[in-house]
């Protein structure tokens, strides 16, 4: 018997292609952005064997620029900042408050198709001249570099469009869809995260649309908004920019953060330690992120008094991210822990988050940034916190979540494996440029002293590992998307909204009308209706 | 006819009144988004007020006071008129509501038509945006060019705006007046006449920076 269920409910290619179902939506993204990681992992794997040796290893130092650019736009625009939210989000977030769907669902399609015109434009850019500006753009040479800059931008412009219409329909959803007796402090954790995520989306990407056009009018008419000889300041550029790309890092990380509150609470089978304390937070990480630009320009002309309140501000983020550690900590702490490969990957997030949100405070004190400002040591730090937190996160969710997206069950031996390979992996790829960044590597160069080879090499390597334990399970998880057993409707006991539908749920979410008196993290009590319940279990018996 | 059916809601949305709310908040958030935008390119504009100032006093004083002043008066007065065709589609005027929108959307012509009369006149006298043209190579204060730039792009991208709200409005009216909008779908009108509200007040900072300062 076949259940009715979003997925064969209809399966002709147009009935994906312009589908206004959330969840058929999440799922074009979520193939969408692993093709993106894909060709971005590309990129970072032929960089890290250029830099095997000094010198020329095998690309030319112009291959070299366009390359470290294009792993850097792909990753950044095109991967990180819509992952969890556009896939995951999508998926989730009219469920978890009880919806039929998001407010919006014509503009979220129209969305989709923003997100993969500006995609297609940035790869169209890689094919006429490319673009070697690195991925911030930075004016004055992106104003006058004569590679691709206008296509790329405009690219990033229109996924720009795209990130505002999803976060704009998650907000509206999220106040205006909740089902009746719904309240705020009964949402599962992983709504509040992409909320606040969404309001951020909201109020900054347009600050980033704004000044990225700008640029572009800048290098093709000569308008000269950033020209030094027309009177501009470049140094404004960096301002409006990371007054965007700052925040743009917890459009990253929130949702990051929603999947581990998520996880941990399913695995360690107890409420959270306290639920307030990570929602609230959340707005913390949203509101200080306005806050901290400048610390990515210690070194650019900012006077001392600027330079220190940016700092400070800086180090705020600490204690709001802290606050949201040891409430996870202690939540394990006690737990009825379940060793799964969801949870594994959260054991990673943490360590890595941890890890990278040190360096963090570290390099928002100026006097330590002026030493390690754009070295390897920035790279290694924000690489800790994007994919150490960001990626870590995401396959996180996409273990946590495949049982309910497509009804089977992966390899759960192969999961661990492949989780403490790629946990492993991008540990060996990253310390080793700490090390190299604190002795005086540059980023973005393509040449190097050979005192510095060893650390390359260790950190090449590493980079294999990573890409193995990717790999791995890339095959498992396609092999179980056709071949792995039947999850059942709750694999995980869990008792978040997400899981009182069936697996994979029906078009409209819900069979009947879902019972939201039992909060999404009370495992005091049994869910009727689901595996977890002892009636049905003496009934099967 | 319209006036009196009960609309039914999209299937996704328990009653209308939901729809309606969500539509509103939608357009708030959307605003609240456009808002940041022209505080991108504002910040940016009140900066190199700083820097230079002198070029910058310049360049307001070169503007025509009473054109700007003018304009303003325009796109309020629309405002206005669009405000109150909201509530006359409430009461169930159909007719009156649709005069004032076709009153806004006169009025919003009339902005457009004057903001050109003087881009026609800076173009005339050479100034064109990026420090082109032969203005600037009489006027040398350093600066300038960035003044025109900056006044090209903020009220270029407004008057973008500006249009895009004449089509969205000139849709509405078609549909008033072939009876698809009453009373019982005011809140779609209200969503058309929230986005020209920002218009208008976006050119309330556009104005005081560009032609009084
Ligand atoms: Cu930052």
């Amino acid at each position: 018997m076949t259940e009715a269920t979003y997925l064969n409910a209809r399966t002709t290619i147009r009935s994906w292609v312009l589908t206004t179902d959330h969840k058929r939506i999440g799922i074009l993204y979520l193939v969408t952005l692993i093709f993106a990681l894909v060709l971005g992992g590309f990129f970072a794997m032929a960089l890290r064997i250029e830099h095997l040796t000094p010198g020329h290893t095998v690309m030319t130092a112009m291959t070299y620029n366009r390359s470290f650019t294009l792993h850097g736009v792909i990753m950044v625009w095109i991967f990180m900042i819509p992952s969890i939210p556009a896939s995951f989000g999508n998926f989730l977030l009219p469920i978890m408050v009880g919806a039929k769907d998001v407010a919006f669902p014509r503009l979220n399609l129209l969305s989709y198709y923003l997100f993969i015109t500006g995609t297609v434009m940035v790869l169209v850019s890689m094919f006429v001249g490319g673009i070697d500006t690195g991925w911030t753009f930075y004016p004055p040479y992106s104003s006058s570099t004569p590679t691709a800059i206008p296509t790329a931008l405009l690219g990033v412009f229109v996924i720009g469009f795209s990130t505002i219409l999803t976060g704009l329909n998650f907000v509206v959803t999220t106040h205006t869809m909740r089902h009746e007796g719904l309240g705020w402090m009964k949402l599962p954790l992983f709504v509040w995260a992409i909320y606040a995520t969404s309001i951020i989306q909201v109020l900054a990407t347009p600050v980033l649309g704004m000044v990225l056009l700008l640029v572009v009018l800048d290098n093709s008419l000569h308008w000269g908004f950033f020209d030094p000889a027309r009177g501009g300041d470049p140094v404004l550029y960096q301002h409006l920019f990371w007054f965007y790309s700052h925040p743009a890092v917890y459009i990253m990380i929130l949702p990051g953060m929603g999947v581990v509150s998520e996880v941990v609470a399913t695995f360690a089978r107890k409420n959270l330690y306290s639920y307030r304390a990570i929602a609230y937070s959340s707005f913390g990480l949203a509101f200080v992120g306005f806050l901290t630009w400048g610390h990515h320009m210690f070194v650019a002309g900012m006077s001392t008094f600027d330079a220190g309140a940016f700092g400070v501000l800086s180090m705020l983020v600490a204690i709001f991210s802290a606050i949201k550690v040891f409430n996870w900590t202690w939540t394990l702490k006690g737990g009825a822990v379940a060793l799964k490969t969801p949870l594994l990957y959260v054991f990673a997030f943490l360590f890595l988050f941890v890890f990278g949100g040190m360096t963090g405070v570290a390099v928002a004190a100026m006097s330590l940034d002026v030493h390690w400002h754009d070295t390897y040591f920035v790279v290694a730090h924000f690489h800790f916190i994007m994919v150490g937190g960001t990626l870590t996160a995401f396959l996180a969710a996409i273990h946590y979540w495949f049982p309910k997206i497509t009804g089977r069950m992966y390899s759960e031996r192969l999961g661990l494996l492949s989780a403490a390979l790629v946990f492993a992996g991008f540990f060996v790829t990253f310390f080793p440029q700490f090390l190299l960044g604190n002795a005086g590597m540059p980023r973005r160069y393509y040449d190097y002293p050979p005192q510095f080879q060893p650390l390359h090499i260790v950190s090449t390597a590493g980079s294999w590992v990573l890409a193995t334990g990717l790999l791995i399970t890339a095959i498992y998880l396609g092999h179980a998307l056709f071949r792995g057993h039947r999850a059942g409707d709750n694999p995980w006991g869990s008792r978040s909204f997400e899981w009182r539908t069936t697996s994979p749920p029906p078009t409209h979410n819900f069979h009947a009308t879902p019972p939201f008196d039992i909060d999404p993290y009370d495992y005091t009590q049994p869910l009727p209706g689901t595996d977890d319940d002892p009636a049905a279990e003496k009934e099967a018996a | 006819m319209s006036d009196t059916t009960v609309l039914a809601p999209q299937e996704h949305f328990a009653t209308i009144e939901q729809q309606a709310h969500a539509a509103r908040l939608g357009m708030w958030v959307f605003l609240a988004s456009e808002v940041l935008l022209f505080g991108a390119i504002i910040a940016l504009f009140t900066s190199y007020q700083v820097h230079y100032p002198d070029a910058f006093r310049q360049g307001v004083d070169h503007n025509t006071k009473l054109l700007g002043s003018i304009n303003t008066g325009v796109l309020l007065t629309s405002s206005t008129a669009v405000a109150c065709s909201v509530h006359a589609l409430r009461a169930g005027k159909r007719r009156l509501a649709g005069l004032l929108v076709a009153a806004t959307i006169a009025l919003g012509a009339v902005f457009l038509v004057i903001k050109l009369t003087e881009y026609a006149k800076h173009f005339h006298e050479g100034i064109y945006p990026g420090g082109a043209g032969s203005f600037f190579q009489v006027h040398h204060a350093r600066g300038l060019p960035e003044f025109w730039t900056l006044y090209f792009g903020m009220t270029g991208l407004h008057a973008l705006h500006v249009t895009i709200g004449l089509t969205v409005l000139g849709v509405l009216l078609s549909r008033i007046m072939r009876a698809e909008l009453g009373a019982a779908s005011a809140h779609r009108l209200e969503l058309g006449a929230i986005y020209w509200h920002l218009v208008d007040v976006i050119w309330i900072f556009l104005w005081p920076l560009l032609y009084l300062a």
